[in-house]
């Protein structure tokens, strides 16, 4: 079967200047990303703050031109595609961001929101049609009964409510692709799991693919190891590890994925105590503008060989489905 | 067992509204014991960081306290004047706010905010300032002659934070709060500040309050800790007794709403329902709208504090009736 989305060797270079007329810099955001999404799959994308994960999604979106690489959608790359099919592809591929404060009108109604792209892609025409729609848009997702949400305004709902809605908006024009960032980071802990839990509902029900990117190693797990998917760790504009959800959580190999999991803490006060951190050379993470050669996490590991400072090692597989770029896997 | 130094007594705190009064804290009883790290989690709503700036007095002018008092070595803190809390913050009590990493100065550099925090309690004495701020950022793991020459934004979130950590030790005080102090930072620069601030407490006298939404952090650094729901305190024991045997509703349903490493997934689910009104809270219980136990009671009548040793708990199910 072919991949609904294939990344290959995708670059994204954003330039800065040092000074007025000083030398063009480059920020490698993204740098040699090959991924493939399959239709109905639940990709996690998990790094810390900078290593690219949103650059990523954005690009994957349309919403940002890459420098180097190809996306293709369908076996057609999105950069060939003419204006009406690339609208097209950008009604197929959603986004939902993390704030959902302030990514809804706070001027139009939970009604006039959803309405609109229904509207402008035909998918309703009548008032009728649109309050029918709607408000069965609205139960999808939670908000019941729907006739108490369709006039209220964004300042009315919590923000689980709000980003209920966001997910709606963005089901409503039938997407092959979700591409959600951080959609539980500004909601109230005790509501986190229900905004996943609905995403994986909405799986099952209209067989959408998503590319979720957290920051959050309990969140990733939790959502790749419900839905039955892959987890990426994302290190400076690099995959290093792909694989099966509670295959990277449990036993995890690429010393980058080592270092992140041993110094989560975990709501266990005898687990979380007895846990013993990998100690990094290095806890600073290297610029983007300048980044090491060879493996770009070798200054900082641990178990970094010769070959790493020279050579970047790429993904390979190792188990069933789990990939990692490392030399250390790599039999000689 | 340790004396308490600090012990709050039915302490109300509300913020006035234009629909009435936000009862952010309401009626809350806890004790702070010397040299503890007491953590204190809750979500956003539940009154934890309006409690710590109700200990140091510094709410903003829409807040009263409208009962109840805060004795801090045997003295009360709700009835101090201006000048009087001028001797207790920062010489005794120690606040670091939430998102204080913003609270730096751009414009100054960091040897600036040292003399000028030093300054603001009538020390003068650059020289000694210097080598107190030299001595706290070196035990912070910092190089302190390149850290006070720097200005802030030389500095990474985690250097920032550490800056700030010995800014509010810098007169020396015996309770430190921290509020959300390692929500803006990656997981390993997290993991640095969490085992910074272990070894910090180990090799001095000082006392935490360590507050935070997420448990897990609470799990891994907190001697004791007190679970606050919507204004209330609902929980309050042994870090080990409570992680194991949670007694409130609300506790059991919290740990097992958070997606964690450890555990099975599929035995984790979110909490039902949303946070009451805080300005017309449900009578009785505050979780009862939200809990799979409530019965008539708790929808009539507030729950008492319930002691079984060190463990106390806020709820019907544990009354003898």
């Amino acid at each position: 079967m072919d991949p609904l989305i294939k990344v290959e060797n995708l670059r994204v270079y954003f330039p800065v200047r040092k000074g007025i007329f000083g030398k063009r810099y480059f920020v490698k955001a993204v740098d040699g990303v090959d991924l493939d999404i399959y239709q109905g799959q639940i990709l996690t994308l998990v790094g810390e703050s900078g290593c690219g994960k949103t650059t990523l999604g954005k690009t994957i979106a349309g919403l940002i031109k890459p420098t180097g690489g190809k996306i293709l959608y369908k076996g057609k790359d999105i950069s060939k595609l003419d204006k009406r099919t690339f609208l097209e592809y950008r009604r197929s591929v959603q986004l939902v961001h993390q704030d959902p404060y302030s990514s809804l009108n706070p001027t139009k109604t939970v009604f006039q929101t959803l309405s609109t792209p229904l509207k402008r892609w035909g998918i309703a025409r009548s008032r009728v049609e649109l309050v029918k729609r709607v408000s069965e848009l609205l139960s999808l997702v939670g908000l019941k009964p729907p006739e108490d949400f369709l006039f209220k305004y964004p300042h009315q709902l919590s923000g689980g409510q709000r980003q209920r809605v966001v997910i709606a908006r963005a089901i409503s024009v039938h997407p092959e692709l979700i591409i959600a960032d951080e959609p539980i980071t500004m909601i109230d802990v005790s509501l986190r799991i229900g905004i996943l839990d609905l995403m994986l509902d909405l799986q099952k029900k209209l067989k959408t693919t998503y590319l979720f990117i957290t920051h959050d190693f309990g969140a990733a797990r939790y959502f790749a190891a419900k839905g039955g998917g892959l987890i990426a760790v994302m290190y400076l504009g690099k995959i290093v590890e792909i694989g099966p959800a509670e295959g990277v959580i449990q036993d995890p190999l690429h010393p980058y994925t080592r270092v992140l999991l041993s110094a989560v803490p975990v709501p266990d006060p005898e687990l979380s105590r007895k846990k013993k951190p990998i100690k990094l050379k290095s806890l600073d993470i290297p610029s983007p503008l300048n980044p090491p050669p060879g493996c770009k996490f070798h200054t900082r590991c641990p178990f970094a060989i010769k070959r790493c400072e020279t050579d970047e090692p790429p993904l390979i597989g190792v188990k069933k489905d789990h990939q990692v770029a490392c030399w250390l896997y790599v039999k000689r | 067992m340790a004396e308490n130094i600090i012990e709050v007594k039915d302490l109300r705190v509300f913020y006035s509204a234009l629909r009435g009064n936000v009862r952010a804290v309401d009626d809350v009883s806890l004790e702070i014991r010397n040299r503890e790290i007491l953590g204190v989690v809750g979500e956003s709503g539940s009154g934890k960081s309006t409690l710590a700036l109700a200990i140091l007095r510094l709410l903003p002018p829409n807040a009263m306290i409208v009962n109840g008092s805060i004795i801090y070595r045997g003295k009360d803190l709700v009835s101090m004047n201006e000048d009087e809390l001028r001797g207790i913050r920062w010489r005794e009590i120690s606040l670091i706010p939430q998102a204080a990493l913003n609270a730096l100065n751009p414009t100054l550099r960091i040897r600036t905010h040292f003399l000028e925090t030093a300054k603001a309690h009538g020390i003068n004495d650059s020289k000694w300032v210097y080598e107190r701020a030299s001595k706290l950022l070196e035990l912070l793991r910092l190089e302190p002659d390149r850290v006070l020459r720097s200005f802030p934004h030389e500095l990474s979130g985690g250097m920032k934070q550490r800056v700030l950590i010995a800014l509010a030790m810098l007169l020396n005080p015996k309770v430190l709060i921290l509020d959300e102090p390692t929500t803006a930072l990656d997981v390993l620069t997290q993991r640095f500040i969490l085992d910074l601030l272990k070894d910090l407490h180990k090799k001095t006298e000082i006392t935490m309050v360590f507050i935070t939404h997420d448990i897990a952090v609470i799990a891994d650094i907190a001697d004791r800790v007190a679970v606050m729901y919507a204004g209330k305190v609902v929980e309050v024991g042994d870090v080990y007794t409570v992680f194991k045997s949670p007694k409130h509703p609300y506790t059991v349903a919290l740990m097992k709403s958070i997606p964690s490493l450890v555990g099975d997934v599929r035995e984790m689910r979110s909490i039902p329902g949303t946070l009451p009104d805080l300005i017309n809270p449900p009578p009785g219980c505050r979780f009862a709208p939200r809990c799979p136990y409530a019965t008539d009671i708790c929808r009539t009548k507030e729950p008492p504090m319930i002691k079984e040793g060190d463990h106390v708990v806020s709820c019907w199910l544990y009354a003898k009736r």
